[in-house]
């Protein structure tokens, strides 16, 4: 199915980090991981290889260990429906530091291109926001993307939710670090924790 | 005796303070009868996070991201809830976390629901299997000695650890008309 105005994913990624100042960036399994990969690499970056569905809850852990800094989740639609209760817990707890986006392409990249539920009836906007985030919108053009960019420093009036339509193109893999402890020490290191 | 008793425990206090002093800032949790009175005292703490799951597997990905922002974090849950996680259990071992965990164990004490069997009798294989380590209070006056034990090499030795906390402890749960 396809349709006009998809976003370039890349693109998106690289305008959510460019101006990330302290920001931690959360990667869900999957192109996610290379969109933000490619963007970069940073020693805030937690970019995941596995544990699929818990994107949302590792920015979540994170956001409220450090309340004062962003933590963007940066995922796709079907790791998002894989940890879709995850968007109920976040919107109990109200992280104000805590902006997640999803990058929809309607399937599952990985895997062949099999279609997900978001190509048919899932709305995840919709889900998002009846979770009880309640700054939650769909992005269409990379001028709305750049408005999310800037919000989500904002430290202050999170949780906020994006979805992003963007186009099915499998691009060329950009691998990450894939060792999980190296990731997670870096991440530590860079907020003044040395190893045990 | 296997059925709950009604009267308040002493140990669910004994593991607060075990809690406290290892400076345990984010507990996610999925309700449980067994650890009602640990959750109502985590809410009330000034210094923890409670965090209500939809389901078990959120906790370890929370802690994960807990462990990496600088904080230490405990899940608590009950044994069929342990089998919900297993796939995320992959951070543990990828992650190196100081993962601790208190379970509450049904089915195999006097259970009256059997659907609460199957999943309580693998529970500790599945911890295993997973790379957690296992310890077990059955009584009382031992809680507070396996608790603090686990949490020290859970947090000082990022050596996963679950204890169980028996179904024998905590009483049966009684299913009345």
């Amino acid at each position: 199915m396809s349709k006009a105005n998809l976003l370039d994913r890349r693109a998106v990624v690289a305008e959510l980090l460019k101006d990330r100042k302290g920001a931690f960036a959360v990667g869900g399994l999957g192109a996610s991981t290379y969109d933000i990969a490619a963007a970069g690499d940073h020693d805030r970056n937690f970019y995941l290889w596995g544990g699929m569905g818990g994107a949302v809850m590792i920015g979540l852990g994170l956001a409220l260990a450090q309340p004062t800094l962003p933590v963007i989740v940066i995922t796709g639609d079907g790791e998002m429906l894989m940890g879709i209760g995850s968007l109920a817990t976040v919107g109990l707890q109200q992280p104000k530091n805590l902006s997640i986006i999803v990058l929809d392409n309607e399937a599952y990249g990985e895997t062949g291109g099999q279609v997900s539920h978001t190509a048919a009836s899932a709305d995840l906007v919709g889900v998002a926001k009846a979770c009880g985030i309640t700054d939650s919108k769909a992005v269409s053009t990379m001028a709305e993307v750049e408005a999310f960019a800037s919000s989500l420093q904002d430290v202050t009036a999170g949780p906020r939710f994006a979805s992003a339509k963007i186009d099915a193109a499998n691009l060329e893999r950009v691998l990450s670090s894939r060792d999980g402890t190296y990731i997670v020490n870096r991440i530590r290191g860079s907020i003044g924790h040395t190893p045990i | 005796m296997h059925a709950r008793a009604d009267t308040a425990a002493a140990w669910p206090e004994e593991i607060f303070s075990i809690l406290q002093r290892f400076e345990v800032r984010q507990v996610p949790y999925v309700p449980d009868a067994g650890h009602s009175q640990l959750i109502q005292r985590v809410l009330g703490s000034p210094s923890m996070r409670g965090v209500a799951l939809t389901t078990e597997e959120e906790g370890v990905a929370l802690l994960a991201g807990a462990w990496a922002g600088g904080q230490r974090g405990v899940l608590l849950m009950q044994s069929s809830g342990v089998g919900n996680c297993i796939n995320m259990f992959s951070l543990v071992q990828i992650f190196r976390l100081p993962f601790f965990t208190l379970v509450t164990m049904r089915g195999e004490w006097g259970e009256f629901n059997p659907w609460q069997v199957p999943m309580g009798s693998n529970t500790q294989a599945v911890f295993e299997l997973s790379g957690i380590k296992v310890l077990r209070a059955s009584h009382p006056d031992e809680v507070r000695e396996v608790v603090e034990a686990g949490a020290a090499q859970a947090y000082n030795a990022c050596t996963p650890t679950a204890v169980l906390l028996s179904q024998r402890l905590i009483g049966a749960k009684v299913f009345t008309k």
